[in-house]
């Protein structure tokens, strides 16, 4: 996919986002975010930066208040349910789906537009050999390493061609190692799939491996 | 989040109906004619004229009461045991030896549990057997009255055996709400002994969490029918069972006496449950002055050995009767003081097999039936309520532990009344709907947990990748949740199974369920034909729980993330 | 377990269903083609007690034999108590249901014969002396085939076996020169063998007519017991047995304060050597109870030298049977003889015969004599008198007695 000419509309805008936990305003921010660019929220555990994610998904607790709207390439977020949104999330764990192979997890992602059992079959294969996983199709997820899990989950959410990006702390349970290299795989993916995204951490490497713009929360 | 599965939004008022509706329409078909008023039988006016007819029932003083007491003994040795078990164990290998054994201790039916125990303490029963002549010097049962003695201690170690499972499993699930591991080390490094730790430290947030179904307890030992029939005292009987006495009298003018008696049941059940409050009182004021002193009860090894041995003891019990059932069931002659029969023989399997088809069919077909439907409105309502973030409340509890607490007899009676009257009576369709008021609370016990303990992620993570909820729910959560599903049928299936009023009432006689068979049969008191009946029964739920056990672990054999 | 609820549906059915208009003629069984013709294709629901295995069975094979031959279908709707079915045809006749009644043909006697009697319940007017094996029925002999319980049978009800009380002891542990044959040596073996007799609770049948046998050896005026009860010398005229009762009860076994729910469990306890002496209405019980395993070879039966209650039990037809066609080819089978031998065979049932073998042929005679009673049973003429049942006004009586005294025992 190539990143088409700068307009406004394109990619994440978030306007006038506000989180509050009752009195408490936990995240407030306005902010554009292009195409294949991050925009790393960081702050200190307990400062509700998970919340952003929550709003943006669509699946904030009904503890928590929040206004503001959110459009990607121009189409507001905002009153879509979470399953219409497409935000393709990325938790610390790669929970894949341990009933089905690694093959079928990704293919349950696979659109419904691509139909026919070879034709998915054939994405989902091709999506795994891009990871560098393509004998993996018929695998137990769980016997799979840390490493090639998170590969897996990564391709997961690629091929269900989502509008943006949500990264919760993807990072944080993989050693040193493992991460400088998954994180050169998800931003570089996400380039070339033209996705914003979203990335929250605590960590300062991710801010300054996704080289983004940085919006810090819970500071005084 | 709006949408979802559209289906689900019928199930929570439709759950509320079937649990509630049931209930409330048979308490007013007993309480009415209770009053006087049942214009089909001449009772045109209010009257109190049947409580007092009821009043003047010989020995109804001493029924109730004893009711009462049995609801509140049984209960507090089986909460005790477990309790002093769960303290003393906790975390050992016996304890997980004991966990293992809850699902086939609770497929065993009540009733059977009833004979198996009846065929061991009785005079002539097992026990007896194993030590005479050698060590008692008779050849003849010995005129003691054991089973059916007047103070119900056969009775209630009859239901003890059985509700002690049930209350381990329910502190089981309570268990990893309290921070266990940390409590116990805390308390044990303060210099409490493990029994003190536990009872100053566990036990008060750990009871909260098991109040309700400590409470399902006391209501059902105190108007449970079938084993006060095969266990408990004759004269006089406990309420229940002269209440099921009057229903059945030919002459029908006793309908308005059960009615007044089935009216007495619920203040007698109502009056247990306030005592057990007042108890708990005492216990609690009984924990903060042993928290105040601050005793260590350090040497406390000879009461932990004594909680396992009744733990174990109970679940030896268990087993042991249905052993002698089956072992009864294939005897040829066998008189006392022989320990094994003289000859073996099937003829009692052969006989009573052709006869069982019918009941049996009816004991599958509506269990299947109800667990079924009980399970479908479960999922659909946890679906529910994880669409709209309600529903979790104490309040909405209280409602699916209501048809376990209110005495089955008391609204089962006006539920009679109403099924004739609506012309369902004997119809397979009300009788499913009688099992659903029971199985459904018991499937939603058992499913709600494991559910709400799910990993939401994997949900957020499908709604990311664009599944719709209903997509998301069959494909993913259900497959995921399979084991918790499977057990959560097998509860409900036995639960199904083991239920004596509903089909004698609803069923009315054209409707049998292998349970029913065997009750009926009790009073022959012939040990083989029981055997045969009671070891049908027990082994349907078994067989449930065995799938429940077994078959995840064949459809996942590949699937190591799936394995327990 | 038949409930009374259906009694109840009965009733509430009965009061939302619209009376009928006239109804069709009852079949003549002396027009026995017709009478076979009409019941081909109908089902006819026995109502009979099916507490015990051995009579289910039997009469699963009449039904599979009617259905072979006649093509009459044949569903035995087992009974806890006579008196359900009773009260169900008693409710739909209240609610006006005259025609297709769900009772066809019930197995009955005594009191509940009685009840129906007087309120016009049966099919009538005589059917019995009309069917074909009718010839066959020893009524000569038999006395208490034409009353029932002091009741004339009027034709209303067939015979269908006889009973005699019957008393039967283990002889590897009760000698058999040690039993008493009379109530009052009874109650001494009692005294002298505390805990090893009971009776079945009443208002268990088989408990109550125990409690009828002392009553007849007891009361001082034994012609009263063929009226029914005078209620202002009730008191007086049960007064001895009561008395008896009262010096025997702590002697019972579990001194009273239980007793046996029904014959079967009496059975089990003799097996057991809990009871040393049981009795039944079935001479041919213990020959049965060994033949199936459930009592040791050494049980042998006595009874009393002043004879003990006999009766015969009967099958009748309520007035508003559905299938009654059915039911008249079901009654005249029971009575024929290859059921008859059928029944008295203990191995079987062990049920005594209504027929007399002078009436019968040669082979059925045969039949007769080839089935083996069993070393248990006592032989015809070793069974000494028997004694007619009281009124049976006199049962309600004494059971409802018997409850107030005793029925809080503890």
């Amino acid at each position: 996919m190539t990143v088409d000419s700068m307009t406004d509309n394109q990619g994440l805008r978030l306007d006038r986002v506000h989180i509050c936990l009752g009195d408490r305003v936990l995240v407030t921010l306005d902010a554009k975010v292009r195409r294949g660019e991050t925009l790393t929220v960081m702050g200190p555990s307990g400062s509700g930066k998970s919340t952003l994610l929550a709003y943006l998904g669509g699946f904030l607790d009904p503890a928590f208040t929040a206004s503001g709207r959110i459009s990607v390439d121009g189409v507001e977020l905002n009153r879509l349910e979470a399953e219409k949104r497409h935000a393709g999330i990325l938790f610390q764990d790669p929970l894949l789906f341990p009933h089905l192979s690694v093959g079928d997890n990704i293919a349950i992602a696979i659109p419904e537009d691509v139909k026919g059992r070879k034709q998915r079959r054939l994405v989902a294969e091709a999506a795994l050999a891009d990871a560098g996983l393509a004998e993996f199709g018929d695998r137990d997820p769980d016997t799979l390493s840390g490493g090639q899990k998170a590969r897996v989950a990564l391709q997961r959410v690629l091929v269900s061609r989502p509008r943006l990006l949500l990264l919760d702390e993807p990072f944080s349970k993989l050693d040193a190692n493992l991460r400088d290299q998954t994180r050169q795989l998800v931003f570089d993916r996400a380039r070339r799939a033209g996705l914003p995204v979203v990335l929250v951490t605590h960590d300062e490497e991710d801010a300054r491996a996704a080289g983004g713009q940085v919006h810090k929360v819970g500071q005084p | 989040m709006t949408g979802g599965v559209r289906l689900a939004r019928l199930a929570p008022p439709l759950t509320l109906a079937i649990l509630l509706g049931p209930l409330a329409f048979g308490l007013t078909g007993t309480a009415l004619p209770a009053l006087g008023y049942l214009p089909e039988l001449g009772g045109e006016s209010f009257t109190t004229a049947h409580f007092t007819a009821l009043g003047e029932v010989p020995g109804i003083t001493r029924s109730a009461v004893l009711s009462i007491l049995i609801g509140l003994m049984t209960t507090l040795v089986a909460l005790g045991a477990v309790a002093a078990f769960v303290a003393s164990d906790l975390g050992s290998s016996g304890f997980v030896r004991m966990r293992r054994m809850i699902s086939p201790l609770l497929s065993v039916p009540h009733a059977a549990a009833a004979f198996g125990l009846a065929f061991l303490i009785a005079p002539s029963g097992m026990l007896m057997r194993l030590v005479s002549p050698w060590l008692t010097g008779l050849d003849r049962p010995p005129d003691l009255l054991i089973v059916n003695d007047p103070w119900a201690l056969s009775m209630m170690a009859g239901l003890i055996v059985k509700e002690i499972p049930f209350l381990f499993l329910v502190t089981l699930a309570a268990l990893p709400q309290t921070r266990h591991v940390e409590t116990m080390r805390l308390g044990r490094s303060l210099g409490y002994g493990r029994i003190a730790s536990f009872t100053i430290l566990l036990w008060p947030p750990l009871y909260r969490q098991i109040r309700l179904a400590v409470f399902a307890v006391v209501a059902y030992a105190t108007s449970v029918v079938d084993v006060a029939l095969i266990l408990g005292p004759h004269l006089p009987a406990t309420l229940p069972v002269r209440l099921i006495d009057w229903m059945n009298d030919p002459d029908l003018e006793t309908r308005f006496l059960a009615s007044a008696g089935a009216v007495l049941q619920l203040g007698v059940t109502l009056t247990a449950l306030i005592a057990w409050i007042g108890l708990e009182r005492i216990g609690a004021y009984m924990v903060g002055r042993a928290r105040n002193c601050g005793h260590r009860m350090q040497r406390d090894r000879v009461v932990r050995a004594a909680a396992r041995l009744v733990m174990i003891a109970s679940a030896a019990i268990v087993f042991g009767g249905i052993a002698l059932l089956a072992l009864w069931s294939v005897s040829g002659l066998w008189q006392f003081p022989d320990a094994l029969p003289a000859n073996f023989s099937l003829r009692s399997w052969m006989q009573a097999l052709p006869r069982m088809s019918g009941p049996l069919f009816t004991t599958l077909a509506v269990a299947g039936l109800s667990t079924l439907i009980a399970l479908v409105l479960t999922i659909l309502c946890l679906e529910r309520e994880y669409e709209t973030g309600r529903g979790r409340g104490g309040g909405a509890l209280l409602l699916i532990y209501l048809p376990l607490i209110v005495p089955q007899i008391s609204f089962m009676f006006g539920l009679q009344v109403l099924s004739i009257w609506l012309g369902v009576d004997a119809s397979f369709s009300a009788l499913v709907l009688a099992h659903l008021v029971f199985v459904l609370p018991y499937v939603f016990l058992s499913l709600s947990d494991p559910w709400r303990a799910h990993d939401r992620r994997h949900d957020l993570i499908a709604a990311g990748l664009g599944m719709s909820r209903a997509r998301t729910l069959m494909r993913i959560r259900l497959p995921m949740l399979t084991r918790a599903i499977l057990t959560a049928a097998a509860v409900g299936f036995s639960v199904s199974v083991g239920q004596y009023l509903p089909t004698v009432l609803i069923g009315a006689g054209r409707l049998t369920t292998v349970t029913t068979e065997a009750v009926a049969l009790a009073a022959g008191g012939n040990r083989r034909v029981i055997g045969v009946y009671a070891f049908m029964q027990t082994l349907l739920p078994f067989l449930a729980f065995s799938i429940a056990t077994g078959l995840p672990g064949l459809l996942f054999r590949k699937r190591r993330g799936l394995q327990v | 377990m038949l409930k009374s609820l259906t009694v109840f549906a009965g009733v509430l059915t009965a009061a939302l269903a619209l009376p009928h208009g006239a109804k069709a003629a009852d079949p003549d069984p002396r027009n026995w083609d017709a009478v076979l013709a009409e019941a081909k294709g109908q089902t006819v629901y026995f109502n009979a007690w099916g507490g015990s295995e051995n009579i289910n069975s039997y009469i699963d094979w009449a039904g599979e034999t009617l259905k072979q031959r006649y093509g009459v279908e044949v569903v035995h709707v087992k009974l806890d108590d006579t008196a359900n079915a009773v009260a169900k045809v008693l409710a739909e006749k209240a609610a006006g249901k005259d025609e297709g009644g769900s009772v066809d043909l019930i197995w009955i006697n005594g009191e509940n014969f009685a009840s129906m009697k007087r309120q016009q319940l049966l099919m009538a007017p005589d059917w019995t002396t009309g069917l074909p094996n009718w010839a066959y029925v020893d009524h000569e002999n038999k006395p208490t085939i034409l009353t029932d319980f002091t009741i004339p049978t009027d034709g209303l009800e067939s015979p269908w076996g006889g009973a005699k009380m019957v008393f039967f002891h283990d002889s590897a542990r009760t000698p058999a020169d040690s039993v008493p044959h009379s109530s009052a040596e009874l109650l001494q073996w009692t005294q002298e063998n505390p805990g090893r007799f009971s009776y079945p609770q009443p208002p268990d049948f088989i408990g109550s007519s125990f409690l009828k046998q002392v009553l007849i050896e007891t009361i001082a005026d034994k012609s009263k017991l063929g009226q029914p009860v005078t209620e202002a010398s009730f008191a007086e005229d049960a007064a001895p047995l009561f008395a008896y009762l009262d010096k025997m009860h702590p002697n019972l076994w579990r001194g009273g304060k239980a007793y046996p729910q029904n014959y079967p469990d009496m059975k089990q306890k003799l097996a057991d050597g809990e009871l040393d002496i049981i009795f039944a209405f079935n001479p041919s019980e213990a020959s049965a109870g060994i033949a199936a395993g459930e009592l040791p070879d050494t049980v042998r039966s006595f009874t009393y030298s002043d004879g003990t209650l006999g009766n015969t039990h009967f099958v009748a037809i309520p007035y508003n049977a559905a299938a009654k066609a059915g039911a008249l080819v079901l009654a005249n089978f029971l009575i024929s003889p290859e059921a008859q031998a059928r029944k008295q065979d203990p191995s079987i049932w062990g049920d005594p015969t209504v027929l007399s073998m002078d009436k019968l042929s040669a082979e059925d005679r045969a039949a007769f004599e080839a089935l083996d009673l069993g070393v248990a049973t006592l032989k015809p003429d070793e069974l000494g008198p028997a004694l007619d049942e009281p009124h049976p006004d006199w049962m309600e009586h004494i059971e409802g007695e018997w409850l107030r005294r005793y029925g809080a025992a503890n």
